[in-house]
């Protein structure tokens, strides 16, 4: 498996750190309802299909990238910052 | 008081030759990381250019200009080598981080060959040219890669600097075996 890190270009996946999925980037807001914290915390999709995750380039540029790939054929969609990605906290 | 004298990272493990290939200390005399604050990477890169004639670097680039070099070594950041970093104050996070790092160059013809053996990455010189910096793994050991003439400049953490010469020199024996 192989990332395109925007910075560093193609990379092998031994560089990266799998965090888990982009929800962490949508945190609620102060005074959110509990439903909504219970939602960030600990409830997860599990989709045969697309998925975006959160990936740590620790042994590259220690970026935080959003991929976008896709769980059944396992090709990487997308890749970005999640510094620039929308509803980035 | 007790006379210090600063040894270097490498102290005692290098030089290292096998065949073409020779490890020594390419231990700059200053490090400097610069972290250019939100908004003022242009401002960074006018202060470099009008001090020491660099610029900040763009992503896996490295400049050099006399005595003074600058390496990308992530996102937004940058080391500033054999400078003094005066000129940025107030531009960018500036830290100090000379003695934190060892720096070994290996150089020879092939050189690329024996990296090949520990960095997942084509540092032939037709893609990883002069200019060229990067930062991967080198084993298990994060790392600071750059071109520098036949050879590279690797910077790995001080604490590091016995594994990695250990590393770097059985794959030079090996390769070097190979002839």
């Amino acid at each position: 498996m192989r990332i395109h890190c925007p910075l560093c270009g193609q990379r092998d996946r031994r560089e990266f750190t799998y965090y888990g999925a982009d929800d962490f980037l949508r945190r609620p807001g102060e005074g959110a309802a509990p439903e909504a914290w219970d939602n960030y915390l600990h409830l997860r999709d599990n989709p045969a299909g697309v998925t975006r995750d959160l990936w740590y380039h620790d042994m590259g540029c220690s970026s935080w990238l959003v991929v976008e790939r896709n769980t059944v054929t396992h090709a990487v969609l997308s890749v970005r910052l999640a510094a620039e990605a929308e509803g980035a906290a | 008081m007790a006379e210090l004298i600063a040894t270097s990272a490498t102290e005692g493990l290098v030089p290292v030759l096998h065949g073409p290939f020779t490890l020594t200390d390419a231990a700059p005399a200053r490090i400097t990381s610069v972290a250019p604050f939100n908004g003022k990477e242009k401002a960074v890169s006018a202060a470099l250019k009008k001090a020491l004639g660099l610029a900040f670097p763009a992503p896996n680039c490295a400049l050099a200009k006399a005595e003074a070099r600058i390496v990308w070594t992530g996102r937004g950041q940058a080391f500033l080598l054999d400078a003094d970093p005066a000129p940025l104050a107030g531009l960018a996070a500036l830290t100090d981080q000379t003695d934190a790092w060892a720096a070994l160059r290996l150089a020879g013809p092939g050189a690329d060959q024996v990296l090949a053996r520990l960095i997942p990455l084509d540092l032939r010189p037709a893609v990883f040219a002069d200019g060229a910096a990067a930062r991967s793994a080198l084993g298990h050991m994060m790392a600071v890669i750059w071109r520098e003439g036949d050879g590279f400049v690797l910077l790995v953490m001080r604490s590091m600097a016995r594994t990695a010469v250990h590393e770097i020199a059985a794959a030079m024996s090996a390769v070097a075996a190979r002839g």
